[in-house]
Order: C-alpha cells, then structure tokens, then sequence
C-alpha cells in the first residue's frame, strides 16, 4: 500500500479543477504556469515511481482499504510508470507549444488540458476493466473538447466523426465488460486472469466474443486497421499541441491491447492462450501498409503525418502481436520513439504552416519560406527519425522489431510489408519535403507574395526541438532504456507477480461479524 | 423473462445501428441514445435476473440479487446522459458551422435545390 501510486490521478484532477474554477481569478500567466507546474509535478511523480518499481515491484493502492476483487484497485508496474513518463514529457512539450498562443482560442484549453491527463494517467494505472471503460471516458470527453478547440468548419465536422464513432466504441466496451462479469463474476484484471484461465468448456464461445469485442474497441482506439479511418481528418484537422497530446491516444489502445494480451489471454489461459497475438500481427501489418499508402496520397502535411501516425500503429502493434519478450521489448522502445517523433512533426507542421501564409500546409508549390534553413533542416531531421532512417532511433526501433520477427514463421511477410510500407514513407516524406522548401512559386492574383514575417521562430521552434532532443536522448541511452523494456517485458509475459500483487489480502477485516463467525 | 430481457435487448441493439448508419444528425443521437440502454439491459442481466431478493446484507435472508451490475449501470447512465448532451451541443454547433444536419456536412441535393429556388 503505497499512497505515491494514486499521486499521478489526483494531482491533474485537482489542478485541472483549481484552473476551472480560477478562470476569472487568475492571470493567464498564472494559469499557465499553474499547468506547467502541475506537469512538472507529474514527471517528477512518474520518475519516482519508477525508481521504486524498476526492481520489479509491483506497487498497488486499494481504494477505500478494500481488498482486492471486491474493491477497486490502482497498479503500477513497469509498463503503467513507463507509459505515465511518456504522458507526462508529451504533455510538458505540447503545453509549452501551445503557450503562443493555442491556449487563448477558447476558455477551457487548460482545464480540459489536465483533464485530459487525468484520464490518460487513470487508463495506464487501473487494475479494473469497468474502471478502464471510466478513465476511457473521461479522457475521450476532455479529448472531444480539445479537438472541437478553437473552432471552425472542418475542426466541428471531424469533432462530430471522433465523438459519435468513440460513443459506439464506448457502447460496445460495455457489451464486453458486461459479458466478461456475467461470465467470470468479477472485473478485475487479475482476477480475470484466473477466471479466465479455469472456465468450463462450454463457456469458451461467449468468452471468445467478449474477448473480440474488447478487441474491437481497443483497436478503434489505437486505429489499427479497417478501424483506423476516424484518424486522418480528427488529427489533421485540429490544432497542433492537441494532435501532438493525441499522439499518446493511439498508444492508450496499445498500451490496452498489450495488458489484456499478456494479462488474460496470455501463456496461462489454456485454451485461450495467444487469441489476442493471433489477431493482432495481420492485422497490424495491414495498417502499416494501408497508412503507407495513405502517406503517399496525402495533399496536406498533416494529413500525411496522421497517417504516418497509422503506420507506426501498425508496426508497433504487429511488435506486440509477435508475443514474444524481444517483440514486445522492441515494441516498447519503439512506442516511446514515435510518440515523441510523431508529436514533433505536428509541432513542426504548425510552424511550417504560419510562415507559408495562403498555402498552409497544402502540398503544393507555394512561397518561398524566411526560415527556410531552421525549418528545413528541422524537417530534415524529423523526417528521418518518423521514416526509420539511421542513424536515429526509429532506426533503432525498426531494427529491434525486425530482428524480433525473425523468430516468427512468418517473418519474410512481415519484412516485406515493414521495408516497403517504410520505403513508401521514405518517398512522401522526400515529396513533401521538396515540395515544400525546394519548389517555390508565386502566389496567384490578389494573394500576398510573401507571407508576413513571423515574430520570433527560433523560439517558437524550441518545443519542437525539445521533442527531438527527447529521441535523440533515447537513442543515446538506448542500452539502459531497452534493458528496462526487456525487464518490463518479461514482467508483462509472466503475469503471476502482478496477479498476487493485487489479489494479495491487504491485512484487515471487512467486517468485524466476519472475525467471529 | 430471460427470453424476453435477449428480445428486448436484441430490438433496441437492432434499432440503435439501424439509426446509427442514417445520415442526419438527429438520428445519429437517436441511436446512439437506443444503443445506450440497450447496453444498459444488457449490463443489468450480467448479474443473472432476480425477482424479489435484497441487494443488501441482511441476517434474514439467504437469497440476494448481484449489486454491483446495478452500481455499473448506474455509472454507465450517468457518463451517457453526459456523452449524449455533449453529442447533442456538437450536432447543433456543427448545424450552425456548416449550415446543414448531414453527418459529413455535405448539403444534399434537395437542399442546393431549395437554395437554389
């Protein structure tokens, strides 16, 4: 019982509820820096957590001192911490971008901002499946707000798309926690996991479509292919420290696929080992091939960096549908790479379209660029680590999931889709990238040649730089960072540690008619 | 009454998709509005159906109906009342934006007609 593990899910939910409240009170100075220091609290918290579960404990916090099945339970292992640092380093550098001036467009930008991490950071540290759905909903609601941001035509029109194909994944979510109680009796994960793992044979036909269910919402939140289509135009559509925050709402679905892979369908659960693994390599496969060849078709900038995002949805969920420890260890290095890669090339993407003026972010020959050397050679660089090029760490990453496929009977399919899906990228990217600093035209009648020179760009870049120095950070410590996804792995692919952590008595007595009889 | 509760459930599920896929707004809300209790009938008979037994401890009783599917459909009511006045506000907005209540925004034909008239 560790008090730090609900630390992370209160302090955004009060912060966030302190700026609601505040908003006529406080300057927005202070406003900001409120959230900054709420964020700075949160990385703090996360690298302290990490320190203590980095040997392999399981910490667990049983709300209200009730023992586990019956109440409700927050765990954090290696991977919930791993995936609260990403959260919070994300959120630090989107904040920061949306500083200049994002954040004034609408009047809750920063409740909804903390709300959001709220509900992010409740998804990773729960050990229940209803809670799981609870957190999904309150980061979907702040999501909806933060998208809508800002307002305008195509931000409301790809609003409407996300939330109404979210609330049906939220209904079905339903159908499968409530098949998984009537089942099994409990919606704990841990005690799922055994449940699951004992059930009579006649009940595996209802188990199988609960599990699938669940497979489906999680896929519609991570975009894994033919679910993947809400994701181009709600990314590319909003604004940019909202689609670079975004870039950790696929890796929620991930992040909930690799726990119900590992935790109840994993090597443990008899008849139903591996039914998650079994779906999720074609599957991802086919959604690194169909975002590649979305890269390739795309005609504005951010379209093409949303669908960069379904190609590392692809390749990072076929890493974890390999199952095995290397698989998933690669998985995890490579979900942290393109979290930050992906987020700075959106950040990138807003600075590229303010200096264009009446071309944006269309890919089409437009004016001559003022920053034309600062931006482009951010581009350059951001443009190598998202296509997997060396010597960055999306190389790095690409190569630990290859060499992770080899021991797959299927490997030569999944080499062939992973070079060629990254080979298509290669050429969108070097088209955009021509496209947009080499082949420079006049603007037609009545359009301003030049657009008006930005104030300050070296600064405004800084969050984006601060993206890339993160990758370029986990590319030089890859070594201690891959022993930990190795450790968290393995963590993950024996699930009894994490079973008896939670299920363990928490020694006192419910009731105290209970004691004497 | 357990065929009865899988027909309901069954009707409402059917209804909710069929409105789901249509093009206008409203009976988008509809169907997601339909699909919400058809999940929640269905959440309420995870606990197995119990006529006339206490959710509560009690010494005197020795037959209980299952409490915490009630508590779940509880919550699942409460976060979609919110999730369907949220989905409604955005379907008015986008009414306003875009000038038409198309899922997809687009005017149809018999609208550019009108406006054409």
């Amino acid at each position: 019982m560790n008090h730090l593990v609900i630390a992370p899910l209160l302090l955004p939910l009060l912060v966030g509820t302190l700026l609601l409240l505040s908003r006529r009170t406080l300057s927005l100075a202070a406003r900001r820096a409120l959230n900054l220091a709420a964020i700075l609290g949160q990385i703090l918290l996360a690298i302290e957590l990490l320190i203590l579960v980095g040997d392999g404990t399981v910490l667990t916090y049983h709300l209200g001192h009730w023992p586990a099945p019956w109440g409700i339970v927050l765990v954090a292992d290696r991977l919930a911490v791993w995936m609260l640092l990403v959260t919070s380093l994300l959120a630090f550098f989107a904040l920061l971008h949306a500083m200049q001036g994002t954040d004034t467009c609408s009047r809750h930008f920063h409740p909804l901002f903390q709300l959001q991490l709220f509900g992010l950071n409740g998804a990773f540290l729960t050990g229940d499946l209803f809670n799981l759905f609870v957190f999904f909903e309150i980061l979907l609601l702040a999501s909806y707000g933060l998208l809508v941001h800002g307002g305008g035509a195509a931000r409301v029109r790809a609003g409407l798309h996300f939330v109404v194909i979210n609330l049906v994944g939220s209904t079905l979510f339903l159908f499968a926690a409530g098949a998984f109680y009537g089942l099994t009796g409990t919606l704990n994960l841990a005690d799922l996991s055994l449940k699951i793992a004992q059930l009579p044979p006649e009940d595996l036909g209802p188990a199988r479509v609960a599990a699938l269910l669940l497979l489906a919402v999680f896929a519609l939140k991570a975009a894994l292919a033919p679910l993947h289509l809400w994701l181009p135009s709600a990314y590319a559509s909003t604004s940019a420290p909202v689609a670079a925050l975004f870039a950790i709402m696929t890796k929620v679905g991930a992040y909930s696929l690799l726990r119900v892979e590992t935790l109840l369908f994993g090597e443990q659960a008899g008849i139903l080992a591996g039914f998650y693994a079994a779906w999720l390599l074609p599957l991802g496969l086919l959604t690194l091939a169909l975002g590649a060849l979305g890269a390739l078709a795309a005609t504005e900038l951010r379209r093409q960096i949303a669908y960069l995002v379904v190609v590392s949805v692809g390749l990072l969920l076929a890493a974890f549908g390999l199952g095995s420890r290397e698989g998933i260890a690669a998985g995890l290095y490579y979900l942290v790479h393109t979290t930050f890669a992906t987020a700075a090339f959106f950040l990138l993407a807003d600075l590229i379209t303010r200096e264009r003026g009446w071309a944006a972010d269309r890919l089409v020959p437009g004016p001559a660029l003022p920053n034309a050397g600062l931006l482009g050679g951010l581009f350059f660089v951001t443009a190598l680590l998202v296509a997997g090029m060396p010597p960055l760490s999306g190389f790095v990453g690409k190569f630990l999931v290859l060499r992770a496929a080899l021991a797959e009977p299927g490997w030569p399919w999944m080499l062939a889709v992973v070079l060629v899906g990254g080979l298509l990228g290669i050429v969108a990217l070097a088209r955009s990238g021509s496209l947009l600093f080499f082949h420079i035209r006049g603007a037609g009648s009545g359009e301003p040649t030049h657009p008006p020179p930005a104030k300050d760009l070296p600064g405004a870049s800084l969050p984006t730089i601060g993206l890339l120095l993160l990758c370029l950070a986990l590319l030089i410590g890859s070594g201690p960072v891959l022993d930990l996804a190795e450790a968290t792995a393995g963590q993950l692919l024996d699930p009894a540690g994490y079973i008896q952590a939670v299920l363990k008595p928490v020694g006192i007595q419910i009731a105290p008619w209970e004691a004497e009889s | 009454m357990e065929a009865l509760m899988s027909l309901i459930v069954g009707v409402l599920t059917a209804g909710g998709v069929y409105l789901l896929l249509r093009a206008r707004t409203f009976s988008v809300v509809l169907g997601l509005t339909l699909l919400t209790y058809a999940v929640n009938l269905f959440l309420f008979a995870s606990g197995r159906l119990t006529i006339g037994a206490p959710p509560i401890l009690d010494p005197e009783v020795s037959r209980y109906t299952d409490p915490l599917p009630q508590a779940l459909v509880l919550t699942a009511i409460v976060i979609s009342f919110a999730m369907t006045a949220f989905v409604i506000m955005l379907a008015l907005r986008a009414r306003a934006e875009l000038g038409n209540d198309h899922v997809d925004g687009r005017a149809s034909v018999r609208d550019s007609q009108e406006s054409e008239t």
